[in-house]
């Protein structure tokens, strides 16, 4: 097949069409995760879940039909149409401004982040791979950290600008508890980077140069970071789990003691924006701890993606192997998320005080200690 | 292009900061730091210093700025009633800036600039990772440590200030 | 009683890490998982009613197809909240039951105050009241939710009777002016 005419196209109209497909993906696959969420709730709670909702015309198609009604997407659809259409009340003693100015604000971090992110890369005619990603910058990960720490904006403003109790301390809570998260996660990825950065080389972020140095043949080479740096990768998922206010650490929301949070005052659209920008969150993380710590979108440890290719003979054809990466990463991702919901079922929440805690005093000097460790095992391999 | 784009960013950084300063209500103040913050990084991102724009947004845009909305946050502060300034303040104050104004003199003063050729690639030393890092340890390596000892200080002041010593009541 | 102190062991370093724990309840979760829904499907799949479910009252018929009310009037004294109201009626001469003397005219039963306690089943003397398995009763108004005497039969049916009380009553009668008689 012949694509020319696509890079024909001027590149801010390609740029356009590109972002544009990310997000149209991005968004109802962040929007089939509370679907996702209420369906595995139900399985571990042994329910069936949202089973119900059909539209009346889909009675009448066969086999389809009935299993899109038991996996909930009805419901999905239903539930999503319901927040466009409700009734969206701004209460009277809110700051008007910030109050609608916060989900939309959510929303901003949530969909830039993955424009850093490869989700997978093709193997072009001459052998050599490239990465499908939108921006692939050398500062790859500094950005996807710096734009997600803006995060916080969103949350600190809803709780202020909702003026009542609740809301406020899950403000102040939810700021709190990503600040300091924020430290043991950057400090945790450093020496997947200590480690990919070899002598002599110019220096990168890159996300894909990461995937592309897990992928490399050999005991080393192709072994995934999370084998490597156990460590890394276990501070890196916990403080993951603390960004992204999930279970065990939704301290934010923690509608057991705060009603709903720092969006106790909001409704329809607005709460839904920020939900759906929650699962963005999770969805780029993921993402980002399959690429650092899981081998992106090589399919088992030491087995490259390039072997498979060779073995099952997709070599030259850049369209399939791309397809095939997309798809592994993607399973990757999936797996992340049935994951963080997993995990939701499992662990009680913790106390402030003790997210606190652990965050300053386990996991920071911990992940100081881990990258210390690195660097002096790094440091001596290179001089040996 | 750049043009433009250069001077809608600076109007972005400089109109912000003025906001900053005139701001009645301190959320508004902090919003338009954070605004003028992200003109400056877009500055940056213009200037092709990609790690300097990603740190400027990582550091203070994602911490700073959001560090200066929870104590407003929790101080609850309401703006409007202003208070007259003090004398002190006020000495203090025209000093920064007379500071400010022989800083900046000194830099067009002194500073040179050499305007390369027209269409030549001007690759900055702290463009990339690796050449950024090296200046950090060779070049900048004392004005580092001196800004790393007085965060130090400025941190041991407040542990200072904020601890309760509850054996010097007794003294009292 | 004795106050038993137990001593907490300080928890091994496993143990302050969580991991050990984390694992052990992910399985857990696991498990359930995949194990099979414990829920019922409600309107397609209907739960089994155990034998003595206290549902809806109904009244009930012998297997000679009498109705054993005798409108004693028992149930709706006892009713706590009131929901029985009965209109006594007497059973004509003609009738094959005609000895009965009495039964109800009316026999309502507003299921909107019901509370299902079971007294009416506990006290009638003739066994003609029971708490059957039906547990849903639902209507659009008021009047729907009033179960009224022929509804309260077709919902009762017939029951086995281990007495024929009246029957036994009306041969020893029989046998009584007989015997009279002779």
């Amino acid at each position: 097949m012949d694509f020319s005419f696509y890079f024909d196209l001027p590149l801010a109209l390609r740029l356009l069409l590109q972002g544009t497909a990310v997000i149209l993906v991005l968004f109802p696959l962040a929007a089939a995760c509370s679907m996702a969420e209420r369906k595995i709730s139900a399985w571990i709670q042994g329910r069936p879940g949202p089973n119900r909702t059909m539209p009346p015309f889909m009675a009448y198609v066969p086999v389809i039909a009935p299993i899109l009604r038991s996996l909930g997407l009805f419901q999905l659809a239903a539930d999503g149409g319901k927040f466009v259409f409700k009734e969206d009340p701004i209460p009277g003693h809110v700051n008007k401004l910030y109050f609608v100015l916060a989900p939309i604000l959510s929303m901003i971090p949530a969909l830039t982040t993955i424009t850093v992110v490869p989700f997978g890369a093709y193997l072009n005619q001459a052998g050599a791979w490239v990465p499908i990603v939108l921006a692939n910058l050398d500062v790859g990960l500094l950005a996807v950290f710096a734009v997600s720490s803006l995060g916080v904006y969103s949350i600190i403003l809803a709780g202020w600008a909702s003026n009542s109790k609740y809301p406020f301390l899950g403000g102040v809570r939810a700021s709190a508890q990503l600040i300091s998260y924020e430290l043991s996660m950057t400090l945790s990825v450093l020496p997947v980077f200590l480690w990919v950065n070899a002598p002599g080389g110019s220096g990168t972020l890159s996300l894909f140069d990461v995937v592309q140095s897990q992928s490399q043949p050999g005991l080393w080479g192709g072994a995934w970071y999370a084998f490597l740096m156990p460590v890394s990768a276990f501070i890196f998922l916990v403080a993951l789990f603390a960004e992204t206010n999930r279970q065990p650490f939704d301290m934010p929301e923690s509608e057991a003691d705060l009603v709903g949070g720092f969006h106790t005052e909001y409704g329809a659209f607005k709460w839904s924006l920020f939900f759906v920008a929650e699962y963005c969150h999770m969805i780029v993380g993921s993402g980002i701890f399959v690429l650092l710590f899981l081998g992106g979108w090589n399919p088992l440890p030491w087995v490259p993606l390039q072997t498979v290719i060779e073995a099952i003979g997709l070599a030259g054809q850049p369209l399939l192997t791309g397809a095939l990466a997309v798809g592994i990463f993607l399973g990757k991702v999936v797996f992340f998320i049935f994951f963080f919901m997993w995990v939701r079922w499992t662990l009680p929440r913790f106390r402030y005080d003790q997210v606190m805690t652990i965050g300053w005093k386990k996991l920071l000097p911990l992940s100081i200690a881990n990258l210390i460790v690195y660097a002096l095992v790094i440091a001596w391999i290179e001089r040996s | 292009m750049a043009a433009l784009l250069f001077y809608l960013f600076a109007a972005i950084t400089l109109g912000t900061a003025i906001l900053v300063v005139v701001s009645k209500n301190a959320v508004n103040s902090a919003m338009f730091f954070l605004l003028s913050l992200m003109g400056t990084a877009s500055l940056f991102v213009l200037l092709d210093a990609f790690l300097l724009a990603v740190l400027l947004v990582l550091v203070y845009a994602g911490a700073v700025v959001a560090l200066f909305l929870f104590i407003i946050m929790l101080l609850d502060m309401h703006g409007g009633d202003r208070k007259p300034f003090k004398r002190t303040t006020m000495v203090a104050s025209a000093f920064a800036a007379i500071l400010l104004g022989l800083g900046v003199l000194g830099f067009v003063q002194r500073a040179q600039l050499t305007s390369a050729p027209v269409g030549a690639e001007v690759v900055a030393v702290g463009a990339t990772l690796k050449g950024y890092a090296a200046q950090l340890f060779t070049t900048y390596l004392l004005p580092v440590q001196i800004v790393g000892f007085l965060l130090l200080i400025a941190m041991l002041g407040v542990i200072v200030l904020s601890k309760r010593f509850e054996g010097l009541e007794d003294v009292k | 009683m004795a106050v038993i102190q137990v001593e907490r062991k300080p928890l091994t370093l496993a143990e302050r890490t969580y991991l050990p724990q984390i694992y052990h309840g992910l399985k857990t979760t696991l498990k359930h998982l995949v194990a099979p829904t414990v829920t019922l499907q409600y309107p397609e799949q209907r739960p089994e009613i155990p034998t003595g479910y206290r549902g809806v009252p109904t009244l009930v018929k012998d297997p000679n197809g009498r109705e054993k009310c005798v409108s004693c009037q028992l149930c709706e004294f006892v009713c706590p909240p009131k929901a029985i109201r009965i209109t006594p009626g007497e059973i004509p001469e003609s009738s094959p039951h005609a000895h009965v003397e009495r039964a109800p005219q009316a026999f309502d039963i507003d299921m909107l105050r019901c509370i299902y306690c079971g007294l009416c089943q506990e006290v009638c003397p003739e066994e003609a009241i029971w708490l059957q398995k039906q547990y849903s009763m639902t209507g659009y108004t008021r009047e729907e939710m009033v179960n009224h005497k022929d509804r309260l039969y077709e919902l009762g049916g017939t029951l086995p009777d281990d007495h024929f009380k009246w029957d036994k009553k009306k041969a020893a009668e029989d046998a009584a002016a007989h015997g009279g008689h002779h």
